[in-house]
């Protein structure tokens, strides 16, 4: 089944990818991860986000698109990269969202992609 | 349950026609509806286990045992009960889970698991090799990815059979909202890929933590007497709290004392699984010693009677017995945990059968040990009952203070505890305590044992 990992980070750790004293440390665990899900035969596919404040957001209104800046949710973490990974089962995803740096610190929300429609 | 299912009814073999009755008519039928009655009774679970694991879907799993059911009520009466019911019902139900996983879709999760179904199909299996699940399917009911009020359901349901507006009723929820909860739960054990599977071992021990904690709940859930802090009325989670957490509305004798019965059956089925887990045994003889009041919890008009006013003659010797050899083995095995104290406990209650009084002071001294395992606030405030029934009111009242109000504000049981501490205290503020738990009281039967009775219940 394929799973998607979002990892949700708060936003320490999005100032930790620029931060001098941190930076290393940051993303050594993220290329740690990516080597053991990339070992593991697994990843499908990932990708790391721009923090939060260079969402943009476009809505069909009346047949016209509106464009606006955001959305800022007030919530404390936001999505800062996923994967998409292949495994059996629920336990296989979970053990892997664990080992997901995000879920130190952050959290690492998981749900099953649909199956492909006929 | 659809009639369409008949038709997938499976042709009899010459084995399976190998039939011991030959009566026809009414007879017959009686005969079928009490084979069929017994096989739900008796194999339910497993059937559904098998199937459920085969697929990773529950509901199609159900849906395709009771279609297998129909067909058996139809079938039966004309060509005889077969020589192993259980497996022509999984030999039907197989076929039914085939037909319809065609019918929905071809979708590429689904071939695989047909073309499992049909591999298996093509091995006739005798009844005795239907491998047993059951426990694959309980660790699944209560994945920490399913909601929580939805596990103890959720077994009562797959495991035992039980149908949804019976749980509901027990559950104190609308028979809606309870399908809802079920349905939602199956939904989620199979779109998300939960599996049906033993645990690592380094996980096991939490999760058969969930297994025992959705067992208890199904059991408090069935209690009638929600003033009851008789029976160790906490999970030892911290999460069940017991019935008695809010506002509790009277329920029929028959039927919570129905779903405390299965619960214990759950319990047994869960020790019979894992014989060498000792909190499956704790939790066991904890239902089993609180099980082994049911009679003599209500007078002969209905009315609540506390623990400690019980007739102990009338407390079921053979399920105490029972319950203490489960306890015994599991303090054997030297691994101390919430269940095994809440089961001592319980233990110590009924020993007044045999020695005719009731060791407060042990039981205080167990309390405090649950206390530090499982600090909930059922325990906590279960802990300052058991003080000051050992004759400490002052430290009790000052371990009701030492909880926190927000807590507190809502938990009937509190209030319950605080108004007989204070009225051994002979403190005035007993009364507006007493006033506190009667407004978190609906049941009619509790609620006059708090106007008239004294003590804790």
């Amino acid at each position: 089944m394929e799973y998607l990992l979002m990892a949700m980070e708060d936003e320490r750790a999005f100032e930790a990818r620029e931060d001098p004293e941190l930076r290393d440390v940051y993303w050594q665990s993220w290329n740690a991860y990516i080597a053991a899900l990339t070992d593991a035969g697994i990843l499908r596919g990932a990708g790391g986000l721009e923090p939060p404040f260079t969402a943009t957001t476009v809505r069909v209104l009346d047949g016209a698109p509106v464009v606006q800046d955001g959305p800022f949710a007030e919530t404390k973490e936001q999505l800062g990269g996923y994967f998409v990974i292949d495994v059996a089962d629920l336990d296989a995803a979970l053990a892997w969202a664990a080992r997901c740096p995000s879920a130190d610190g952050g959290s690492c929300e998981l749900r099953p992609l649909l199956p492909p429609r006929p | 349950m659809r009639a369409a299912a008949v038709a997938s009814a499976p042709a009899v073999t010459s084995t399976e026609s190998q039939i011991a009755t030959s009566t026809a008519g009414v007879h017959a039928t009686a005969g079928v509806h009490a084979t069929v009655e017994e096989v739900v009774r008796g194999s339910y679970g497993r059937l559904v286990a098998y199937l459920a694991t085969v697929t990773g879907d529950i509901a199609a799993a159900e849906d395709a045992l009771a279609d297998a059911f129909v067909a058996a009520l139809r079938t039966w009466p004309q060509r005889g009960v077969p020589a192993r019911p259980e497996s022509w019902l999984i030999t039907a139900a197989r076929r039914n889970l085939i037909d319809a996983a065609r019918r929905r879709d071809t979708a590429r999760r689904a071939l695989p698991q047909v073309a499992r179904l049909l591999d298996e199909h093509s091995q006739p299996r005798a009844a005795s090799t239907i491998p047993d699940v059951r426990l694959q399917l309980m660790f699944a009911c209560t994945h920490p990815a399913v909601a929580e009020a939805a596990r103890g359901p959720l077994m009562l349901q797959t495991v035992l059979g039980l149908d949804a507006a019976r749980i509901a009723e027990v559950f104190l929820v609308p028979p809606a909202t309870m399908s809802q909860r079920l349905v939602r739960a199956k939904t989620k054990i199979r779109v998300a890929g939960v599996p049906f599977t033993i645990p690592r071992p380094d996980e096991l021990p939490g999760r058969v933590g969930a297994v025992l904690d959705a067992v208890y709940a199904a059991y408090t859930a069935g209690w009638d007497d929600p003033g009851a802090a008789d029976a160790g009325s906490v999970g030892a989670s911290g999460r069940t709290d017991g019935p008695h957490t809010g506002p509790h509305t009277g329920l029929s004798t028959d039927i919570s004392t129905d779903i405390s019965t299965e619960a214990v059956r759950l319990a047994r089925l869960v020790v019979g699984l894992i014989p060498d887990d000792p909190e499956a045994a704790g939790l066991l003889a904890l239902v089993l010693h609180s099980h082994a009041r049911r009679d003599a919890r209500r007078d002969a008009d209905g009315a609540f009677v506390a623990l400690d006013r019980q007739d102990p003659t009338r407390w079921s010797k053979p399920l105490v017995a029972e319950a203490e050899e489960h306890l015994a083995h599991a303090a054997a095995a030297r691994r101390l945990g919430p269940y095994q104290l809440m089961a001592a406990i319980q233990s110590v209650h009924n020993r007044r059968a045999r020695t005719g009084t009731t060791d407060h002071r042990a039981i205080a001294q167990l309390y405090e040990g649950l206390a530090h395992l499982s600090p909930t606030v059922g325990v906590l405030v279960a802990r300052a009952a058991a003080v000051l029934a050992d004759g400490r009111a002052e430290q009790a009242l000052g371990l009701l203070d030492a909880l926190p109000a927000e807590r507190t504000r809502a938990y009937q049981p509190y209030w319950v505890a605080r108004a007989a501490i204070l009225d051994a205290l002979a403190d005035p503020r007993a009364r507006s305590a007493r006033d506190m738990a009667l407004r978190l009281t609906a049941d009619p039967a509790v609620e006059n044992h708090l106007r008239h009775g004294s003590g804790p219940p």
